[in-house]
């Protein structure tokens, strides 16, 4: 068994992957507790497929992907904000059309660069091929993200329980709302190398959702998404090694297996419960 | 705490009663301003208010003074703008034209000195806190950012919690509070805040009779102390045992104003704007 664990470390490329998967699903699973608080995660997907032209563009000019795909994603965090501010477009409405469209301007780039293979795993992810310098930029981001959080939990607390009051006392609900969609967007370009612009959103809403079904604490909630979101990470990329399939689908399969488990647990607790309420 | 009885101490009470530290990165980046010695905890003149990406006005020409140690409900039927008023008075919404001034300065310079009430239904109650650390969050303004509450704080929670008779209630999650529960907390919170002014907008909605009485008898005290409330209100039932004055408003106006049985002095007057 510890053969088994051990094995795959031998390999540089497995020891790098472990690290940023851990780093990612520490991220993601973070943020994904107000992702889930706030019910964003609609909105988490969007930004996770709008960032396809901008890595797609910095692809194409030999530019950083990560600063590429961190300039789309503040640029549509801070553009459906803008377009839903005051209510005058409702969010899901200004998501619908940002997404959509920088979606299709990334499938447009894509299908001109004329190599769909290079791009197939900006698509679904290759955590495996994680180089020494995304490690870099997924650990900045990594620090960046859970020390702005740790620093500003009661503030986006406040803002999300109760936004009259928190602008009362003059914290502004708004500003907090973008500095959350601003780290969103850090996370997510973080969690597209580990697995994709398609499933990126699955790590961050399926480990909170997870947690959210084992406690009512906030402060538990963060510990179970952290737990939780490590633990798939891992698995999967075990499994992606050993069964030699996708590393993304791996990992967010194992997400949601867990998610399964959980909830179908919660069930079965819940119901001896309602039975002897009833009788 | 000496009780102040008339509206000339009521200033000078405010002052002891608000003598603690600043924070030391307050919200909104300003520090806390101390009231205007002789003004009234409100004065409003000529105020416009309409509600973004709407061009009717949600209130009009609305003109008021309250001054400190009243009790006053605003009634009105649902849209007369008892709530935007509410809101306006707590810097939620921006006024179009006229002006507000809270203890003689503009709205927001001391965001301490004034607690807002929402009606319940604008609070998140699935969120996963207890009741301890949802009456926590009053105690936020004296902290600001990157601090985090300490004993003191905890001592004014339990103390608050006490006060409105949910401390059993401390460790429970908010979720499953009943409607007369969540107003207990949330006036809890108001409390630990130390205001001077108490905006309540609908406390008396679908609560129980004791939660009533409780809420009552809370305000009065507060208002003993020198604090200010002004509550929308639907309940008419209490008028005059519970307020001093009632300002009825209709389609954003000022329709007119009374002083009722509890009220204080005939110098102490609301003046409305001509409609």
């Amino acid at each position: 068994m510890l053969n088994w664990l051990i094995e795959p470390l031998q390999h540089g490329f497995m020891r790098q992957a472990l690290l940023a998967s851990v780093l990612v699903g520490l991220t993601c699973s973070a943020l994904g507790v107000y992702v889930v608080l706030r019910r964003m995660a609609f909105l988490g997907d969007a930004i996770a497929h709008t960032t396809l032209p901008g890595l797609v563009i910095a692809y194409l000019n030999r530019w950083s992907l990560l600063g590429g795909a961190i300039v789309s994603a503040v640029i549509t965090a801070v553009g459906i904000g803008w377009l839903s501010r005051h209510q005058r477009l409702r969010e899901d409405t200004a998501i619908g059309v940002v997404f959509s469209g920088m979606f299709a301007l990334g499938i447009v780039m894509v299908s001109r660069a004329q190599s769909y293979r290079d791009f197939s795993h900006m698509l679904f992810g290759n955590v495996l091929g994680v180089t020494q310098s995304d490690l870099i930029g997924i650990s900045v981001v990594c620090v960046v993200v859970l020390g702005t959080l740790f620093l500003v939990n009661k503030e986006m607390a406040i803002t999300t329980i109760d936004p009259y009051h928190a602008q009362t006392i003059g914290i502004s609900a708004e500003r907090m709302r973008y500095l959350l969609l601003v780290m969103l967007a850090l996370a997510i370009v973080a969690g597209i190398q580990s697995v994709g612009v398609v499933m990126t959103t699955a790590l961050m809403v399926t480990p909170a959702a997870t947690a959210s079904l084992l406690t009512r604490q906030l402060r538990g909630m963060f510990l179970w998404s952290g737990v939780l979101s490590i633990l798939s990470n891992v698995t999967g990329l075990y499994a992606s090694y050993y069964l030699s399939i996708s590393s993304g689908g791996a990992i967010v399969l194992s997400c949601t297996a867990l998610f399964g488990i959980a909830f179908i647990g919660t069930q079965f607790r819940r119901l001896p419960r309602e039975t002897a309420r009833d009788q | 705490m000496t009780d102040c009885v008339d509206s000339h101490t009521h200033a000078s009470c405010l002052q002891s009663e608000h003598a603690h530290a600043e924070p030391r990165w307050p919200y909104g980046g300003r520090g806390h301003r101390d009231p205007l010695p002789g003004r009234n905890a409100v004065e409003i003149g000529g105020l416009q208010v309409c509600y973004p990406g709407s061009t009717v006005p949600a209130l009009a020409r609305v003109s008021l003074e309250v001054p400190c140690g009243q009790r006053v409900a605003l009634i009105g039927q649902n849209g007369a703008g008892k709530s935007t008023l509410l809101k306006t008075i707590a810097g939620l919404l921006k006024s179009q034209a006229g002006t507000i001034r809270l203890f003689g300065n503009p709205v927001g310079a001391c965001h301490h000195r004034t607690a807002y009430l929402p009606q319940r239904v604008d609070l998140d109650w699935q969120f996963p806190f207890s009741v301890e650390q949802l009456v926590m969050t009053g105690r936020y303004v004296h902290l600001g950012w990157f601090q985090r509450p300490g004993k003191n704080d905890q001592e004014h929670v339990r103390r608050a919690l006490r006060r409105l008779g949910i401390e059993q209630l401390a460790q429970k999650q908010i979720s499953e509070l009943s409607g007369g529960q969540q107003q207990r907390a949330l006036l809890a919170r108001a409390l630990v805040q130390e205001s001077s002014l108490f905006l309540l907008d609908e406390p008396l909605n679908a609560v129980d009779e004791a939660t009533r009485d409780l809420v009552d008898a809370v305000l009065h005290e507060r208002t003993r102390r020198g604090g200010t409330v002004l509550v929308a209100t639907h309940d008419l039932g209490r008028l005059c045992e519970s307020f001093d004055r009632a300002i009825y408003l209709r389609e954003g106006q000022v329709e007119r104003m009374e002083i009722l049985a509890g009220g204080t002095t005939e110098a102490n007057i609301l003046k409305h704007s001509p409609c």
